[in-house]
């Protein structure tokens, strides 16, 4: 696995890959295992979980249809307290501003938060060609970077390691970028906890520049909130004299008020907690206390794209629980990585084809990468309706090949498919044939297929098809006038 | 009360058996039912792999066959909910004001099977015999679409001589997802596989849910492992009586 999405193999080939991992189906299955249960006993506990899913998914929506008018009083608002507020409308954009304000304070070397934003523009990339090393001080995160890994979950992105494989990347990798693992290194996860811990303070306590990202960005109020568990967040966000936020634009709630029904979800979605252990919020800058130079980097890239599309825009309510990706049977077994990018799993499968529109094999084959069992929908706490979506991306994809010159086999099967619907006579006939090769197949003793050769072989490498019936059940009404002469 | 039973293509060209269980379900209850010759299929295989346009046809059979009827049965959770709430979208797609009226109609009295029996008639006990021991998954559509809840439990639970043995991990998706079993036929095989196991550790003789999709796939797989567990749709298993056993 190198650095990069860029360049993933389509979702059916790199799944294949991924099923072939025993380890790593070992692996998901007993965290996303782990994560449900704790997550169904919490949200188990709140009386009124529906209402407030209900609740929540308004604030987001609230936001959304006034974007426009809410991010120009963010920006005002941010711009009171003595932040710097830029806007960034792709990747590369964003990732200039960052290093712009590394080189105006001759920093080579930054501190980071974990941030969904970050890892979708590429930033670590970014400031690694500018000769800028960038650290990440989230254990998993951390995980991954020294690893030289992907992030394969939004909220445990090393989810696909388990201790053993953790502890051999602390040894091999923690002394080449500052202070080494101990000797004596166990796979216990204390002791790992232990190592990183000593190996991050290092970084903390040198930093003069951070980079967040936000969970949210309060509007009318100019707050910026990151939810952490490791404490992590909070030495990036307070110790260093500079800190530089990206935000995607999504990221608004109108009102501090209004976050509460979002602060409520979060924990008990994501982590199955009643509560995130750190909170931190930070308005602009703060005489003598935290960073006394602040930017904000107010990010589009493609989110304006969502925006426009009506089925699709629910996506942007989503504030990156990763609830969906630990119900899901898909990801649970196909793992992160897989999905080609930073968002996986049933959000990442709308997520991507939306931020980057339809037309590309790899993000195509996204949104056929889930049965729509619709078990990502019942997760969601701001109610997205991702099995909906879906199916409306499916179609996106498909209307993108219709003036194709060379229809697919696919395209023409539903074709002719559409053809016997249309009347039933049609239908009974084309179930006439297949009477008769089952009669066929029956009176030589078969009662289902074996391996079928060409396209039928995807179905039939590892499952038994069932031989057709002798006569269809169309044929058997007209023959037995509705059963009544059996 | 004029009932018309929508039969599903796939039961139709494949399961002809379940439909069969159906009318002798149904009659046995009391209900005469009919089976409208214009039904073709509900549209879903189209819809749910994005050829909302070739769903048209399907969409417009559906309402010609079933409009009139006070009720449309069908032993599909996934077909009643493709019906629900997929008929609406192919309409409005479809540009048709006239065929989007006749899915505002059609749509709401389309139930499947258990709804029927439970909500629509108010019956439990529909005098069933089935003497085996019988585990039940409950099919994605079903669960989350439909919402059935335990209606096929209810029936299942007042079958005489039924044993029903708990399913572990039940809610999870089986992994057939119609094209998805063929577009992504490994992680569609790794799933029925884990479900397919999960079926054996119970010990349970037959495995019963109330799609035939979703039963042909998780079928497939126990068959090709010779695990000697039968798979059944529900309406077999409420049909079979000591006169005619299933």
């Amino acid at each position: 696995m190198t650095g990069t999405f860029v360049g993933m193999p389509t979702f059916p080939s790199a799944a294949r890959t991924a099923l072939a991992d025993t380890q790593l189906r070992h692996n998901l299955a007993h965290a996303t295992g782990v994560i449900r249960g704790k997550r169904a006993a919490v949200v188990g506990e709140v009386e009124n979980w529906e209402d407030l899913r209900l609740a929540g998914a308004a604030v987001k929506d609230r936001a959304l249809r006034s974007l426009d008018s809410r991010l120009v009083e963010l920006e005002e608002s941010l711009t009171a307290r003595g932040a710097v507020v830029h806007w960034a409308r792709d990747a590369d954009e964003a990732n200039r501003i960052v290093v712009e304000v590394a080189r105006a304070h001759a920093v080579d070397e930054v501190v980071k938060v974990k941030s969904m934003v970050t890892q979708e523009i590429g930033l670590n990339e970014a400031l690694e060609a500018e000769g800028i090393a960038a650290w990440e001080t989230d254990l998993a995160e951390l995980i991954v970077q020294l690893g030289g890994d992907l992030p394969s979950h939004i909220l445990v992105p090393a989810i696909h390691r388990n201790r053993a494989e953790i502890r051999e990347i602390f040894r091999r990798r923690m002394g080449e970028v500052g202070r080494p693992a101990p000797d004596d290194l166990t796979d216990e996860p204390a002791v790992l906890a232990g190592a990183a811990r000593e190996h991050l303070r290092e970084k903390f306590l040198r930093a003069k520049l951070a980079v967040s990202g936000a969970n949210f960005a309060v509007a009318d109020s100019g707050t910026l909130v990151v939810v952490e568990s490791e404490g992590n967040g909070r030495m990036c966000l307070t110790l260093p004299d500079v800190l530089v936020s990206i935000v995607g634009i999504e990221k608004v709630v109108p009102t501090w008020a209004e976050l509460d029904p979002l602060i409520r979800l979060l924990p008990r979605s994501s982590t199955g907690e009643r509560m995130n252990p750190y909170t931190s919020t930070w308005t602009g800058i703060t005489p003598g206390d935290g960073p006394q130079e602040v930017h904000v980097v107010l990010l589009d890239n493609g989110r304006t794209r969502a925006l426009a599309d009506e089925t699709g825009r629910q996506a942007l309510r989503c504030i990156r629980c990763s609830a969906c990706l630990n119900v899901c049977p898909v990801y649970e077994r196909t793992g992160g990585h897989a999905y080609g990018s930073v968002y996986p799993g049933p959000i990442g499968a709308i997520l991507n084809p939306l931020l980057k529109g339809t037309g590309d094999p790899q993000t195509d084959s996204l949104p056929y990468a889930s049965s729509l069992c619709g078990a990502c929908f019942e997760a969601c706490p701001v109610r997205i309706d991702i099995p909906e979506v879906l199916v409306h991306l499916r179609a996106k994809v498909v209307d993108g090949h219709r003036d194709d010159r060379v229809p697919k086999p696919e395209a023409l099967a539903f074709r002719g498919a559409a053809w016997a619907f249309a009347d039933p006579g049609r239908l009974g006939r084309a179930e006439r044939l297949s009477s008769v090769a089952g009669r066929v197949l029956r009176r030589r003793g078969k009662a289902s297929l074996g391996r079928l050769p060409g396209p039928g072989g995807a179905w039939t490498d590892a499952r038994d098809l069932p031989v057709p019936p002798a006569e269809s059940f169309r044929d058997w009404w007209k023959r037995t006038d509705g059963g009544e002469r059996e | 009360m004029r009932v018309a039973l929508m039969v599903t293509c796939v039961n139709d060209a494949m399961f002809p058996g379940t439909g069969q269980a159906v009318v002798r379900l149904l009659r046995r209850v009391g209900v005469d039912v009919d089976f409208p010759q214009a039904q073709t299929c509900c549209g879903q295989p189209m819809v749910n792999t994005g050829y909302l346009d070739e769903a048209v046809p399907a969409v417009r059979s559906f309402v010609r066959a079933f409009e009139g009827y006070d009720a449309v049965v069908t032993p599909s959770g996934s077909c009643a909910g493709s019906a629900r709430h997929q008929h609406q979208l192919v309409a409005a797609r479809s540009g048709d004001a006239g065929l989007a009226a006749a899915v505002a109609e059609t749509s709401p009295k389309t139930y499947e099977l258990t709804e029927f029996l439970v909500d629509v008639l108010g019956v439990t006990d529909v005098g069933a015999y089935f003497p085996h021991s019988v585990t039940y998954h409950p099919t994605c559509h079903s669960l989350r679409m439909l919402s059935v809840g335990d209606r096929p439990r209810q029936l299942l639970e007042k079958v005489r001589g039924l044993r029903l043995v708990d399913l572990p991990k039940a809610e999870e998706c089986c992994g057939f997802g119609g094209t998805f079993a063929l577009k992504n036929a490994d992680t569609s095989v790794a799933m029925g596989t884990d479900k397919a196991r999960h079926v054996r550790e119970t010990g349970a003789e037959v495995l019963v849910a109330g799609d035939n999709s979703c039963l042909m796939h998780i079928g497939g797989v126990l068959n090709r492992g010779r695990s000697g567990v039968r798979v059944m749709h529900l309406a077999e298993i409420l049909a079979s009586t000591e006169e005619r056993p299933a």
